[in-house]
């Protein structure tokens, strides 16, 4: 036990430092590498303040997903256009935005350690959700996001919707309709296609098993459906799979399955409950884990139809 | 020093340096990237509210941690959204830049 403050010291000092690299790197390709080995590394520190939720996201979208979506950007703005002109601001500049930042950061550590003491908590709020309305879910994260908060959880499906459409509005008039993009240009190479096959199944299984265990441990449908996401992106990667036409049917569906299955449910509650989002206690466990699964299709089908970006009216083969 | 005000101190500077990247990089894909750091930033110093907000037998208080869950899956929604306008944009211009001057520059000026 007494390694762990030194173990907490470093590892705060290789976040910091990840994080200079990923603002001090030359290369675009190597600050975003940087930066998914930083949002690993700060799932470490989630861990350390005690949430695992937390960590697995961070994790799976903070670092991952985010990931992709920046290299595959790089990737596709090369192939666009000549790269910018590297045009450096000059010294004052320079000097001038560092002193900003280095007083924003110090009002901020100010602040973190004046914060009240004892600090204020929702705490006994959200026990009581985990053991009212949210009712058999071991795990409180689950039941502050399906319960507690379940309206916010509900919108926050609507703006990854909204944020689908608007990346699929920014393509061009001609391409709507159609499919984005391959994610990756090239002919494959065959230890991607062999990743695909050997690590796509496995990652599935653990997806939907990190979803269901979500309602009693660490883990749930945001971490599920990022996982069944990136194996997406993975087939996809390597042209196992191509991305769908914006138009099918079935993407379309799966896209706004979550948040209408939550709203129905939602409405449903009002009527028979008592008050809108409310469940049934009886039933209320069952009634979260279907309402999630449905979560979990839609963020699987959102995340990587976020990265693949506008339909692209050109057929690259 | 406590592992909590520990990991707050390191989002505070971890804000510091996503903004200073913010300002000074020419390259809107690498100001995303700063904006992303600035953001887990935020989310670092809200994280530990809520390991200070630990009561009633939790280690912690769900409700900021369900928030920043909340918040994760937001920003890369935001941030897939910049990159596509990103990409139309440069489609559009020809240029990868913020810098409204550089497009009225003949393009053969930035061929580095």
């Amino acid at each position: 036990m007494s390694a762990l403050p030194y173990i907490d010291v470093g590892l705060a000092l290789l976040v910091v430092a990840v994080g200079i690299w990923t603002v001090a790197a030359r290369d675009l390709f190597a600050a975003v590498i940087g930066y998914v080995a930083y949002g690993l590394l700060l799932a470490f520190v989630w861990i350390r303040l005690y949430a695992p939720d937390v960590a697995l996201t961070e994790a799976a979208v903070g670092g991952g997903v985010t990931g992709v979506l920046l290299i595959t950007a790089g990737k596709r703005l090369g192939a666009v256009k000549n790269v910018a002109p590297e045009a450096q601001p000059g010294l004052p500049l320079r000097l001038l935005a560092g002193i900003l930042a280095v007083l924003v950061a110090s009002a901020l550590g100010a602040a973190i350690l004046t914060l009240p003491d004892p600090p204020p908590s929702l705490a006994p709020e959200a026990a009581l959700a985990a053991d009212g309305a949210g009712a058999g879910l071991g795990n409180p994260i689950t039941a502050v996001l399906m319960s507690y908060r379940s309206f916010d959880t509900m919108l926050e499906k609507i703006v990854l919707i909204l944020a689908v459409v608007g990346v699929w509005s920014v393509g061009a008039d001609e391409a709507w309709g159609g499919a984005p993009a391959p994610l990756r240009q090239s002919r494959p190479y065959a230890p991607m296609v062999f990743l695909a096959q050997m690590l796509a199944p496995v990652g599935v299984l653990v997806g939907i098993h990190i979803f269901w265990t979500g309602a009693n441990a660490p883990g749930g449908a945001f971490q599920g459906g990022a996982l069944l996401a990136a194996m997406w992106m993975v087939t996809m990667m390597a042209r196992l799979t191509e991305p769908p036409r914006i138009d099918a049917r079935w993407l379309r569906l799966a896209l706004v399955a979550g948040p209408a299955v939550f709203l129905v449910i939602g409405l449903a509650g009002a009527v028979i409950a008592g008050s809108f989002f409310a469940y049934p206690h009886s039933l209320a466990k069952p009634i979260i884990l279907f309402i999630e699964a449905f979560m979990l299709v839609s963020i699987a089908a959102a995340l990587p139809m976020l990265v693949a970006g506008p339909p692209s009216g050109r057929s690259d083969q | 020093m406590t592992p909590s005000v520990l990991a707050g101190l390191t989002g505070a500077a971890l804000v510091g340096l996503g903004l200073y990247g913010l300002i000074l990089h020419p390259h809107p894909l690498r100001k995303l990237l700063a904006f992303n750091l600035m953001g887990s930033g935020v989310f670092l110093v809200f994280g530990i509210v809520a390991r200070r907000g630990a009561a009633a037998g939790f280690r912690f208080d769900p409700i900021p941690q369900a928030m920043v869950i909340t918040g994760i899956v937001v920003a890369f929604a935001a941030s897939a959204l910049a990159v596509a306008l990103i990409l139309r944009l440069s489609a559009q211009s020809g240029h990868a830049t913020l810098d409204p001057e550089a497009w009225t520059r003949p393009s053969g000026e930035d061929a580095n």
